[in-house]
């Protein structure tokens, strides 16, 4: 099974759709995330309370992002590491090639990092003859099998068993082809083992930059980013200029919303906290470390007050593991970096309304990523202002390729709706009309067509409301 | 011609102002508290729900009980760090046993050393302290205590001493003033290494240790 196929989020969404396998495997996987998460958090004034601190203090940074980036670049710079500051994603490409040639690299192992998918990294360092490893079992598996991510937590949730032991049969030497986790696991780790010990560099994202002190976070399970910020003697992190968190102890509550929100871990195996390269007196760690700040439109998203709510995200995932349209269409068919609510939110905004203007769409605003964002996202109110975005009707407009899914039949068709029900006389008329001709209408009529090709009809009513009431002797005000 | 840190932060700069924001409000971190006897229960409790082997010892005790660990999973050399309480305990307490098993030293850099680290079957590391809440080790590695140690041997063993017991994260990094002075590498473990990316099914053992065993140490 690869990804669906398709050049837009419908197409995708409708081979998706079909395709029993991928529901069953989100299904399964989303079910339950669900369940562990409301474990965790079934103390709801504990919840509230946190959920209320987390938010604060994305905010507080938020607020002082320039300030706190330069004081961090600041901090970093006392510790040792050395800092870079990257305006798309080509020049982010280039500086992490500058640095792996400088030190002759030509194997890089990487723990999990969106950033470097937002970079295509392992394709361009692949195109400049330089190797990118996954480490991450997930993303290992994806990478085997040629694909992207379909959750930002879980990059292999698509695939079942079954699909994995294949694909390690045909891709690892000597693996006898078995669909127990614990051993598939075991030959995964025989093979990384020696990636690690051999690979000139190390690759990884951040959690979070705390600007106070000059210290990247990385939150992990399986030691696979302990082991690319540790094992080669270079490392260089990459990560969105958002990550930033102003003080140390704003680490504590948002890590606990993370990895509870994230898998129903109450905490993850591996908190790392890296504050400088190997000193003086250290026997281990790299020599060197960089970080590597990416802009990639995220000034553009931080610019208006409103859409700048987005980048308050700290990747727990959330927010597609209760999406009803995510568990049913999957990752894939998202066709950006970021699935789900908030790649719904982010990739028309860092990629443009012009390609990705159908994806504020595709949701029925049910709310349910909102009620569980552990950062409080507005994230229908910025879905509804991506679509007036798209529609070419917001009066500050501010997201990249703004207006370029204006249609004009559409806004004459709202320009009726609201000129009817602004006129009494109009609306008695045309829902009048609608009870005689209504259910003559065929399906297939233009502008009906596409409702009606997955749904029913809708049924007309014999009398209108405003006849009813009449009968029923109710005064017509 | 101006840099991109220049522009990234011009365009900051101009962006729109931020409306009232909401206060931080710390007072759900500094609520959790439990007495010294809570503390250690819950910590093995946490741990032990994540595959975590855990003894109870004492300071005299704990290296009869490492030999007896190593010998029941049929290890023979133990890698340890310079800390010298260490080597003096194990030194001490394994000299006249005639089946102790051989002390290996990670005493030199990375690049001399790094095969047999990688070979090692087990490791032994203190600790900087434990965290109740969620059931995790404080681990600050050092020259001493390298960092690999707890991370390349298939089985780590940790020191614990109960009284370094903290309720939270967020406690423990505020009473010990961890923003004055953070080494290199600064970790919290709580558990093996695992991974669920295979059909969300919970594996010990991926990249790091299989086996995690906390000694903790009390009176």
């Amino acid at each position: 099974m690869s990804a669906p196929s398709g050049e837009t989020f419908r197409e995708r969404a409708g081979v998706a759709l079909k395709d029993g396998e991928l529901r069953a495997n989100f299904r399964r996987a989303m079910d339950g995330l669900m369940g562990k998460r409301a474990a965790q958090f079934a103390d709801a004034d504990e919840w509230q309370r946190l959920r209320d601190l987390g938010e604060s203090i994305r905010r507080r940074a938020l607020s002082k992002l320039p300030d706190l980036l330069e004081q961090l670049e600041e901090n970093l710079t006392n510790n040792g590491i050395t800092v870079h500051w990257a305006e798309t994603v080509e020049d982010a490409n280039q500086i992490v090639l500058g640095i792996l040639r400088e030190k002759n690299a030509k194997t890089v192992v990487k723990g999990k990092s969106m950033v470097s998918e937002e970079m295509h990294l392992n394709d361009f360092l692949g195109r400049h003859g330089i190797r990118a490893l996954e480490a991450d079992l997930g993303e290992y598996i994806v990478q085997m099998a040629g694909e992207t991510p379909s959750h930002i937590i879980m990059p292999a949730i698509h695939k079942n068993r079954k699909q994995i032991a294949r694909l390690f049969k045909d891709r690892i030497d000597g693996f006898t082809y078995t669909e127990d986790a614990k051993e598939m696991t075991a030959a995964a780790r025989a093979e990384l083992r020696r990636e690690f010990y051999e690979a000139d560099a190390g690759l990884s994202g951040v959690n979070f930059a705390v600007a106070e002190t000059g210290t990247l976070c990385l939150v992990e399970n399986e030691g696979n980013g302990r082991m690319c910020t540790t094992v080669p003697p270079l490392h260089i992190a990459v990560t969105g200029i958002d990550k930033v968190v102003e003080k140390l102890e704003d680490v504590p509550p948002l890590f606990s919303l993370l990895t509870r929100s994230a898998t129903g871990q109450p905490v993850t195996t591996y908190f790392n906290m890296i504050s400088g390269p190997r000193s003086a007196t250290d026997r281990d760690g790299p020599e060197e470390v960089h970080l590597i700040l990416l802009d990639n439109g995220r000034t553009r998203i931080y610019a208006d007050a409103e859409t700048r709510r987005s980048l308050q995200c700290i990747r727990c995932g959330a927010c597609m593991n209760h999406c009803p349209v995510y568990t049913r269409v999957g990752g894939h068919a998202y066709g950006g970096i970021y699935p789900g609510p908030i790649g719904k939110i982010l990739t028309p905004q860092i990629d443009g309304i012009g390609q990705y203007g159908d994806l504020p769409s595709a949701s029925s605003l049910c709310n349910a990523c909102v009620e569980v964002c552990p950062v409080k996202i507005p994230i229908a109110q910025v879905l509804v202002r991506l679509r007036d975005e798209a529609a070419g009707h917001c009066s500050r407009p501010s997201v990249k390729e703004s207006g370029a899914k204006k249609s004009t039949v559409q806004d004459m068709v709202w320009s009726g709706w609201k000129w009817m029900h602004e006129n009494p006389g109009a609306y008695k008329f045309m829902s009048g009309v609608l009870t005689k001709t209504g259910n003559l209408t065929p399906a297939a009529a233009p502008l009906l067509k596409e409702w009606t090709s997955v749904r029913s009809k809708p049924k007309f009513a014999k009398k209108t409301l405003h006849q009813l009431a009449k009968e029923k002797g109710l005064a017509d005000e | 011609m101006s840099s991109a840190r220049d522009n990234i932060l011009a365009r900051l700069r101009k962006s729109d102002a931020d409306g009232d924001l909401p206060g931080s409000d710390f007072s759900v971190m500094k609520e959790k508290i439990w007495g010294a006897e809570e503390k250690v229960e819950r910590l093995i409790a946490m741990m032990s729900a994540v595959n975590t082997e855990l003894h109870k010892t004492t300071e005299a005790g704990w290296p009869d009980l490492v030999a007896e660990l190593l010998k029941k999973r049929e290890i023979d050399s133990l890698l340890i760090g310079t800390n010298n309480r260490l080597m003096d305990r194990l030194q001490g307490a394994w000299r006249d046993k005639g089946d102790a098993p051989d002390i290996r030293l990670y005493d030199r850099a990375y690049e001399d050393e790094r095969a047999e680290v990688f070979a090692a079957p087990a490791a032994l590391t203190t600790t900087r302290g434990g965290i109740a809440e969620t059931g995790s080790l404080i681990v600050w590695p050092d020259a001493a205590e390298p960092r690999l140690l707890s991370l390349a041997p298939p089985v780590h063993i940790a020191l614990l001493e109960a009284d370094r017991l903290h309720n939270t994260f967020w406690q423990a990094m505020t009473a010990e003033g961890w923003k004055d002075g953070l080494p290199t590498n600064a970790l919290l473990i709580s558990g093996p290494s695992k991974t669920a990316d295979i059909e969300q099914e919970l594996t010990y053992g991926v990249h790091g240790p299989k086996e995690l065993i906390v000694l903790i140490i009390e009176g």
